[in-house]
């Protein structure tokens, strides 16, 4: 018992808390950076020009076949972040630009499936209305798309949270570091290894499993979404 | 100082054999192992997620919760840190390669349950009434059909596994990400040394991307065998000459 409130102390506590944060900063950081990204990616993907689309399609094939801990390391080695940034600027850039390069080719691709699923004559339909392709892919296919992909989206987000663990390879500030900074105070006591990487897991654990109870209630549901009005017309009829 | 320059490629081609080639072979010995205890759990556990066995379905909940929702570098670090301090004791090795299997045995549980569940049940039923046991109808009649499903999403979790053997650099695995990190903090060749390491991850996995893509365009294609497509050719062509009579 002794050991517990020795290994939660208030400063440990804080410390590992400020591990929180910093996992926390980079995961949303870089999931707002390749939700745009990747949303862009994956639209050129699925109905850009010839060019574009095969460049698009060499950067999703790479950061696919790659390891995400690869890009990290060239990341933070063979950037230059300038001379300006504080240790934990950079620390914190290099996190948010790696995550953000590999995270947006897995969303092209998820955005891409959305897409392909949604049928020409949505296509059609708008044409005919006279929108323009950029209107039609802003009012009529991606609002579409994007409902489709959520579930496969949220999946990547718990992804992007475990993965943050990677960051530990660069010692970048986050909860995994900081908690194993921790740990050196207690050399070889089993109960304190325990305690802190059980504290540790229960951080991730409780994060992913409640956004992974989201995915599973979305996927229970219908694929687009709540029925329109017109759906639910001829069975009342 | 040029971080491409000749003098950096000449370093590497020079450590080759060592670095790269055995960080390769290592790779795709830890790949091939925790595919094989990945497939294995995730066999098992995913038959279990579909029985009526509450007890069953409750450990296969439990597992795959537990395994993706923490990092697989934890889950390493804790058999590498955690357990010798209480007498268990494992090498490098075999930890890596249970905690690759064991990660991605719960990814490929959920893909197994997936693939059972595309299965309609009336196949089990039917098999059933024929006085199969359930073990016996889920080998012989749910199983074969479920693998056309599963096919994609498997290659797919092998992509993601080989890709996952890099975490285990962490803990000193050995492995290529392991070799070329250090070597490339000794003699100072990042360039070159990550971009060599890239390249031979992406042997491994290109081949399985483009399998992955040609089954999913397959099971998209509908489950059609080739031989009912030719047989109903044959029959359009037989109608076609009785004046579309067939």
């Amino acid at each position: 018992m002794a050991v517990f409130f020795k290994v939660f102390s208030l400063s440990n506590l804080n410390f590992m808390l400020q591990g929180v944060g910093m996992l926390l900063a980079v995961a949303s950081v870089s999931i707002v950076l390749s939700l745009l990204l990747g949303t862009l990616l994956g639209t050129v993907k699925a109905y850009g020009p010839n060019v574009p689309r095969a460049a698009v399609s060499v950067y999703i094939e790479v950061f696919r076949t790659t390891p995400n801990l690869l890009w990290i390391l060239i990341i933070y080695f063979l950037v230059p972040f300038g001379s300006g940034l504080s240790p934990m600027q950079k620390d914190f850039s290099a996190g948010v630009l790696a995550f953000t390069l590999f995270t947006s080719a897995v969303v092209a691709e998820i955005v891409r499936g959305g897409l392909n699923s949604i049928p020409t004559g949505q296509f059609e339909g708008a044409q005919s209305q006279g929108f323009t392709l950029v209107q039609t892919l802003r009012y009529i296919v991606l609002p579409q798309a994007l409902r489709v992909s959520v579930p496969a989206l949220l999946s990547q987000v718990i992804t992007v949270v475990k993965d943050t663990s990677l960051l530990a390879a660069v010692n970048i500030a986050e909860l995994t570091v900081n908690g194993r900074i921790v740990i050196g105070q207690f050399s070889g006591d089993g109960a304190a290894l325990l305690l802190v990487y059980g504290f540790m897991a229960l951080v991730y654990f409780s994060i992913c499993f409640s956004l992974s109870i989201v995915v599973r209630r979305m996927q229970k549901r219908r694929p687009s979404g709540r029925p329109g009005k017109w759906e639910k017309e001829p069975q009342a009829a | 100082m040029n971080p491409f320059g000749a003098e950096q490629w000449q370093t590497l081609f020079s450590d080759f054999h060592d670095v790269f080639l055995t960080g390769f072979l290592h790779t795709f010995y830890f790949s091939v192992c925790g595919l094989i205890l990945a497939l294995a759990i995730g066999v098992v556990l995913g038959v279990f997620s579909v029985t009526h066995n509450g007890v069953l379905r409750a450990i296969a909940r439990v597992y795959v919760e537990f395994f993706q929702n923490t990092p697989l570098f934890l889950q390493l670090i804790f058999m590498y840190n955690v357990l010798p301090n209480f007498g268990i004791v494992l090498d490098v090795i075999p930890i890596c390669i249970l905690g690759v299997g064991m990660y991605h045995g719960a990814y490929i549980s959920e893909v197994v349950r997936t693939g059972i569940q595309s299965v309609p049940k009336g196949q089990m039923e039917a098999a059933m009434s024929q006085g199969f046991t359930f073990v016996q109808a889920m080998r012989m009649i749910v199983l074969p059909q479920a693998v056309k499903v599963m096919l994609p999403m498997l290659t797919n979790q092998a992509v993601n596994l080989v890709k996952n053997t890099s975490v285990t650099a962490m803990i000193a695995g050995g492995e290529l990400m392991y070799l070329t990190d250090s070597w490339v903090g000794l003699y100072q060749v990042y360039g070159p040394g990550y971009l060599m390491a890239g390249v031979l991850y992406f042997v491994i996995n290109f081949p399985l991307v483009s399998l992955t893509k040609y089954l999913e365009k397959r099971a998209k294609r509908g489950m059609v065998p080739k031989r009912v497509k030719r047989t109903e050719k044959i029959l359009i062509k037989e109608g076609v000459a009785n004046g579309g009579v067939l």
